[in-house]
């Protein structure tokens, strides 16, 4: 049953399990939504770059947010969600929990610990990020050389004025905002047990030597059996975009029919290059690179904002022991996943297969026994 | 950009953007920075992941604030009083950069005893004129040591270095324009000083006792933010200031758009230079510029009152010759490098005219237009009204959508013989004539309109050469990618060919007045597409010598420009950006294959200098103000200015170097002179010239205010421009009658989804689906007292006009409480238009509700603030429109006049 077991749920490497051999390592992506400015760039640069068609034209009243979820004609998805101090006050608290549970800790409440942070506690003193946190910080691309690279603020600071401003900058570090804007860019997460690929009897979908799930558009058929397969909610089949009184057009659109979702930029993957979205982002909120990086680099944030006093920070994906194995896009959330319209606990729908075959297999044995009894009874 | 200009000696950002990574505390004020510089910003999350502090302060929480450390909410137009307090905070406590403030600024200098500060004229200063509603300047002016006694009787000749000393004229010319590349003449730099800084008629003393009143409990009550908060910003700034630390600011167009926005910029400047920020690396006034190649257009511009290098245009009566004109713009006696200004004047009309500028007609000085007035756009626009404006060239600008009061710009249009219009799309301009809002509401007919227009398809960005000149002052070079599609053509092929086509016609003509055109030099090279080489042209701009050995050769700096006719150079300052026939705009060496200020990474003015005034970021010896801000110093061995930059400052200066007295020009700038524009060398706190409206920033409540000035019974800027006119009514401010009319405060603004008046963004449908609908923001509150649905309609009624907006109820507006009163701001994108073929999305146009009221300096509209009421439902549309606009005019009982009293001092019925 291991085979099975690896296939379908748990920790595993996807690549090698749809038969590549010797693959690279695993690509992903890691999402900082605290960095994010919601300018939606990587919306526009991956509808550019996949030439997706225009989704619909109304304005939803939902804060900044008009494009409403992910789709077959929208792969990446900013959500825009405004929060008033209270709400605030349990996000960080619920992530002080969670971030004090660590693995072992029971989901007494809320979702269950997506992944170990590993943080001793909150650690008092340091408040301002040291030549070693500068060097640690997500690898942004930007120079890290120059004046103020090197703060001699911190724990070791002998001046007794820069001792005072670090102890003023601890007193507002981490102050509850009346308010606050969350502000995060959703995609597909290229689930290591992805129910979408389990389900699709065409072979339209599969898994790429980069651990990635693609859909071939010129294969698949439209069943859309992978739609509510995913645990997401992310891949849809394409429909005609609607208009601003949520009318269809009437002009035909590309791949109409097909279920259509990220690829992670399979072509850009394949010459070496970035994904669109993360190339284009600005401030280097989407990070994308191996995802054994991209999962440390998540959780080396989170613990630099706990530090901060940012309680709220968690990651969300990535754990190899949740629901699809852990995901290959991986998130640094400032709230509960569900905030974000994402699901607290995923899980593949196909995890069970293996038990229900067994389950079938048995009732199947108990049929044809209880039937042999019957017929040997009858006889006796 | 003469906040800046009068301040420091140039027009442009202090620094270049990467440089805000090195900042401990970013204040952004006056900017949606996140919103509309996304890519910029990301220097202001890298200095946030270093630990800096980043403040965002701003009527509305936007996509800026959502990633600040803290945002602030302000009233809308407050902002002086906001930043004067934090200067009257810091100079009451000395927490200000003293040794800066004593080496560096005019905060020592003695200014002239006739000088009256508006704490003694109820929020006048001395010398405003009532009848002409401007000022005499020359009460600001310095002290000066000629007449012996050190009395500070004047001897009548300082500060009148140009024949333009009255306010009225400055601003007929928005002469505050040509400050981009050098300050304010004076005479000469002869001062007087008081190095204690103690003397009561000195700038720092006349500065504590200005701001006086501007305190926390005034910030409090005037400003809306608590006092809390405000402590929190003096907090962040002193702490992140001084020998160790830097403060950068950051502002933009929510600073420029006021009737005094030159005086927001001027407050700030004033705060940078007593906290020592300006030339240091994390420090300085980011001035954020509106599109791609803004700071390019008023480099080599595209305003009336300018020619390139930041050279004024000549005034038809005052500069009737080369000499008067060459006075106007320097005096020699004064410091620095703007004394040189006949050599930079003499190159343009040389790379111009070419040889027949010569010696004997004044290098062809008489072949430049000259100017009578204010023609900034507005003025034009009432021109055309008039019928004395007959043809009008649209190059990428949208002033159906995107100018001030809308409709003016629509009637004005129609008034036209021609209009030309280059743009990507057929936009509202280029279709108002069939399906503007006047079409709709019958007050124009298109059978009645004899305007030929005339739509010539434009080449995009990607599809041209050229060089953009971006906020920082960086031209980068733009590589063509493609060939425009069907008859699309660059702007430079089009010029070309307009001037080759006229040239042509005129040939035969022995008219002088044709001279100028046919004497221009006219002969760029052409490719297979007849498309003029970029490349000559820059090198025109460049400049080359013309004689001797090294005739044909690129001139490597403008210090190299000859005031005999024998160099030849478009714009001065641009000059080296092609030095050894290397076009530097197009380099791109990758960051990490050079040093953190990048200079091969394209080319800045002046002289490829990324900070500017570099010389302060060293103390007056020449070291360092400490290890970890040390950017240019002077190395004693070498007898010469080092460090990461070019120096901002002549190379082998001495720092204790000092000039005989009277000394002008480059060999008067002392050893601890670092700006090195200014007539003084010193950074201006005080301004006894280059702004029209006063020496110091004061507090002035918009145009259209719901709220009494709480300082002055001075209500409103007594220098702005005001427009009377029945098209262009006013709402009442304060408690006068009629004010309750229109109750809230508009605001408009842009989003990262579009681009301006919406020609780049709403054809397109990848932009157009991210906004698909012009909205409106307002608070919960706000929504509850006028029965507003999210999501639903409302109808917005300024004076001007009424325009209908979805609904945004969102928490990120936030009603102030003013004096005890609640007050709501709402706030409007203004990217959507009525017309227009074939846009993705359309609708009302946000500035159609602003009326034309300008900043005295820059002639530039009061469009962060109006007046407006708001009410649930849509618009009536046809007739039915117009009689909504005039019942609320009627019952607020506007006249001409209503708001535009500008003297209203000690009559509380005025104000």
């Amino acid at each position: 049953m291991s085979l099975w077991r690896n296939q379908l749920h748990g920790p595993t490497d996807p690549a090698k399990d749809a038969g590549w051999e010797d693959p690279p390592p695993r690509k992903g992506f890691f999402t900082d939504t605290s960095i994010c400015i919601g300018c939606k760039a990587c919306e526009v640069a991956c509808k550019e770059w996949n030439q997706l068609p225009m989704d619909h034209l109304g304005m939803t009243g939902d804060s900044y947010d008009n494009t409403s979820a992910l789709g077959a004609s929208t792969w990446r998805h900013v959500a825009f969600v405004e929060q008033d101090a209270e709400r605030v006050e349990q996000a960080r608290e619920s992530g002080r929990l969670l971030a004090e549970e660590g693995p072992a800790g029971g989901p007494a409440t809320g979702p269950r610990t997506p992944v170990a942070l590993g943080l001793p506690s909150l650690r008092p003193g340091l408040h301002r990020i040291t030549e070693q946190d500068v060097s640690r910080a997500p690898a942004t691309g930007l120079p890290l050389t120059g004046p103020g690279t090197h703060v001699d603020i911190g724990p070791e600071a002998t001046d007794l004025e820069a001792a005072e401003m670090a102890a003023r900058q601890a007193a507002v570090d981490g102050t509850l905002p009346d308010f606050r804007w969350l502000i995060a860019s959703d995609v597909c997460k290229h689930c290591t047990h992805a129910g979408c690929l389990d389900v699709c009897p065409t072979g339209a979908l599969f898994r790429t030597e980069f651990g990635t799930v693609v859909v071939q558009a010129d294969v698949c058929n439209g069943c859309g059996y992978c739609v509510p397969a995913c645990p997401f909610g992310v891949i849809e089949r394409r429909d005609r975009p609607t208009d601003a009184n949520g009318e269809r057009l009437k002009t035909a659109v590309k791949n109409e029919g097909v279920a259509q979702k990220c690829t992670l930029c399979y072509d850009r993957l394949e010459i070496g290059a970035k994904p669109a979205c993360a190339q284009a982002c600005p401030t280097t909120s989407i990070q994308f690179g191996d995802l054994s990086e991209m999962r440390q680099r998540a959780e080396e944030r989170v613990e630099a904002l706990h530090t901060k006093g940012f309680t709220e920070a968690r990651v969300y994906g990535g754990d190899e022991l949740d629901g699809v194995g852990g995901t290959g896009s991986v998130f640094l959330l400032l709230d509960e996943p569900e905030v974000y319209g994402l699901p607290p606990d995923p899980r593949v729908t196909t995890a069970d297969l293996p038990d229900i075959f067994r389950k079938a297999g048995f009732a199947a044995g108990s049929m044809l026994v209880g039937a042999a009894i019957a017929f040997l009874g009858a006889r006796s | 950009m003469p906040g800046l200009g009068a301040s420091f000696g140039r027009g442009g950002a202090t620094q270049f953007v990467q440089d805000m990574a090195n900042a401990d505390c970013i204040i952004i004020q006056g900017s949606n920075m996140a919103e509309c510089h996304p890519v910029a910003y990301q220097w202001v999350t890298e200095a946030k992941l270093r630990g800096a502090r980043v403040l965002h302060i701003d009527p509305r929480f936007t996509r800026t604030s959502a990633t600040a450390d803290r945002h602030v909410p302000l009233r809308v137009g407050s902002d002086v009083i906001f930043l004067g307090a934090i200067i009257n905070y810091v100079l009451t406590h000395e927490l200000y950069f003293a040794e800066y403030v004593r080496a560096f600024t005019n905060g020592p200098t003695l200014i002239n005893e006739d000088y009256a500060d508006t704490e003694d004229l109820d929020g006048l200063f001395s010398g405003y004129d009532p009848e002409r509603g401007a000022y005499d300047l020359k009460s600001w002016a310095y002290a000066t040591a000629d007449d012996g006694d050190g009395d500070g009787d004047t001897d009548g000749k300082v500060g009148e270095a140009g024949a333009e000393e009255h306010g009225v004229e400055k601003r007929e010319a928005a002469a505050g324009d040509q400050h981009g590349s050098g300050g304010p003449a004076l005479e000469h730099a002869r001062v007087l000083r008081d190095d204690t800084m103690t003397d009561p008629r000195c700038v720092l003393q006349i500065l504590r006792r200005h701001y006086s009143r501007y305190t926390p409990e005034m910030v409090e009550q005037a400003c809306g933010v608590s006092a809390e908060d405000f402590a929190y910003v003096v907090d962040s700034l002193v702490t992140n200031s001084g020998r160790d630390r830097t403060t950068c600011f950051a502002y933009a167009v929510g600073w420029t758009q006021h009737t005094l926005g030159a005086q927001f910029i001027r407050t700030a400047s004033i705060l940078q230079l007593l906290m020592g920020n300006i030339g240091r690396p994390g420090g300085g006034i980011m001035a954020l510029r509106g599109h791609a190649s803004i700071q390019g257009s008023t480099d080599i511009p595209t305003l009336f009152n300018l020619l390139p290098g930041y050279l004024p245009m000549p005034y038809a009566g005052r500069h009737d010759t080369f000499e008067h004109y060459l006075t106007s713009i320097a005096s020699k006696q004064q410091k620095g490098f703007w004394v040189n200004a006949d050599a930079y004047a003499i190159n343009l009309l040389k790379a111009w005219w070419g040889d027949a500028a010569t010696a004997d007609n004044s290098w062809a000085f008489d072949y430049l237009p000259r100017i009578n007035g204010s023609h900034n756009t507005y003025a034009t626009v009432m021109g055309m009204l008039e019928d004395t404006v007959e043809g009008y060239f649209l190059l990428g600008q949208n002033p159906a959508v995107g100018s001030s009061n809308g409709r003016m710009q629509r009637m004005g249009m129609a008034h036209l013989k021609w209009l030309v219009v280059r743009d990507l799309q057929l936009i509202e301009s280029a279709t108002f004539w069939k399906d503007g809002p006047e079409i709709a509401t019958g007050e124009l007919r298109t059978e009645d309109i004899g305007t030929e227009v005339f739509f010539l398809p434009a080449a995009s960005y990607a599809e041209k050469e050229g060089t953009f000149t971006q906020t920082q002052r960086l031209l980068q070079w733009r590589h063509k990618a493609v060939a425009p599609p069907g008859q699309s053509r660059s702007e430079l092929h089009f010029f070309h060919e307009l001037g080759k086509k006229i040239r042509a016609r005129l040939a035969d003509s022995t008219d002088p007045r044709d001279r100028p055109l046919l004497d221009l030099t006219w002969d760029y090279p052409e490719d297979e597409h007849g498309d003029p080489d970029a490349h000559a042209v820059l090198q025109e701009i460049n400049g080359r010598y013309l004689t001797g050995d090294k005739a044909g050769e690129l001139l490597p700096a403008f210090v190299e420009m000859k005031a005999d006719g024998s160099t030849s150079g478009g714009c001065w300052i641009y000059t080296g950006v092609y030095a050894g026939g290397v076009n530097r705009a197009a380099s791109r060496k990758p960051d990490a294959e050079q040093s953190w200020v990048s200079p091969e990474w394209g080319w800045a003015w002046p002289a490829n200098r990324r900070i500017l005034y570099n010389r302060a970021s060293a103390d007056p010896e020449g070291r360092p103000w400490s290890e970890r801000k040390a950017y240019v110093w002077w190395d004693a061995d070498k007898a010469s200015w080092v460090g990461h930059d070019v120096p901002d400052f002549p190379v082998t200066k001495d720092p204790a170097y000092r000039p005989e007295p009277g000394t002008g020009g480059v060999a008067g700038l002392a050893g601890d002179d670092p700006f090195i524009m200014q007539a003084d060398g010193k950074g201006w706190l005080f301004a006894p010239k280059g702004m029209v409206d006063g020496p110091l920033p004061t507090h002035y409540e918009p145009q259209e205010s719901p709220v009494v000035n709480p300082l002055y019974g001075q209500q409103a800027n007594p220098a702005r421009m005001v427009y009377k006119r029945k098209d262009n009514l006013s709402a009442p401010s304060g408690t006068r009658p009629g004010a309750d009319v229109y109750p809230y405060v508009a605001t408009t603004y842009r989003l990262t989804e579009h681009h301006t008046a919406g020609g780049m963004s709403r054809w397109l449908p990848y932009l157009a689906e991210l906004q698909p609908a012009f909205f409106c923001e307002v608070s919960p509150e706000l929504a509850a007292e006028r029965g507003l649905e999210n999501g639903g309609w409302a109808t917005i009624i300024s004076p001007r006009a009424a325009v209908e907006a979805r609904v945004l109820v969102t928490e990120r507006m936030t009603p102030m409480t003013i004096s005890g009163r609640q007050l709501h701001q709402i706030g409007l994108p203004y990217h959507w238009g009525v017309g227009g073929s074939d846009a993705v999305v359309s609708g009302d146009s946000a500035n159609d509700l602003l009326g034309v009221t300008l900043d005295p300096n820059v002639a530039i509209q009061e469009s962060k603030a109006s007046s407006c009421d708001i009410r649930a439902g849509r618009r009536p549309t046809g007739e039915a429109l117009l009689r909504l606009i005039n019942e609320y005019q009627s019952r607020a009982g506007l006249t001409v006049e209503t708001g535009n009293t500008l003297l209203t001092g000690g009559d509380e019925a005025d104000r």
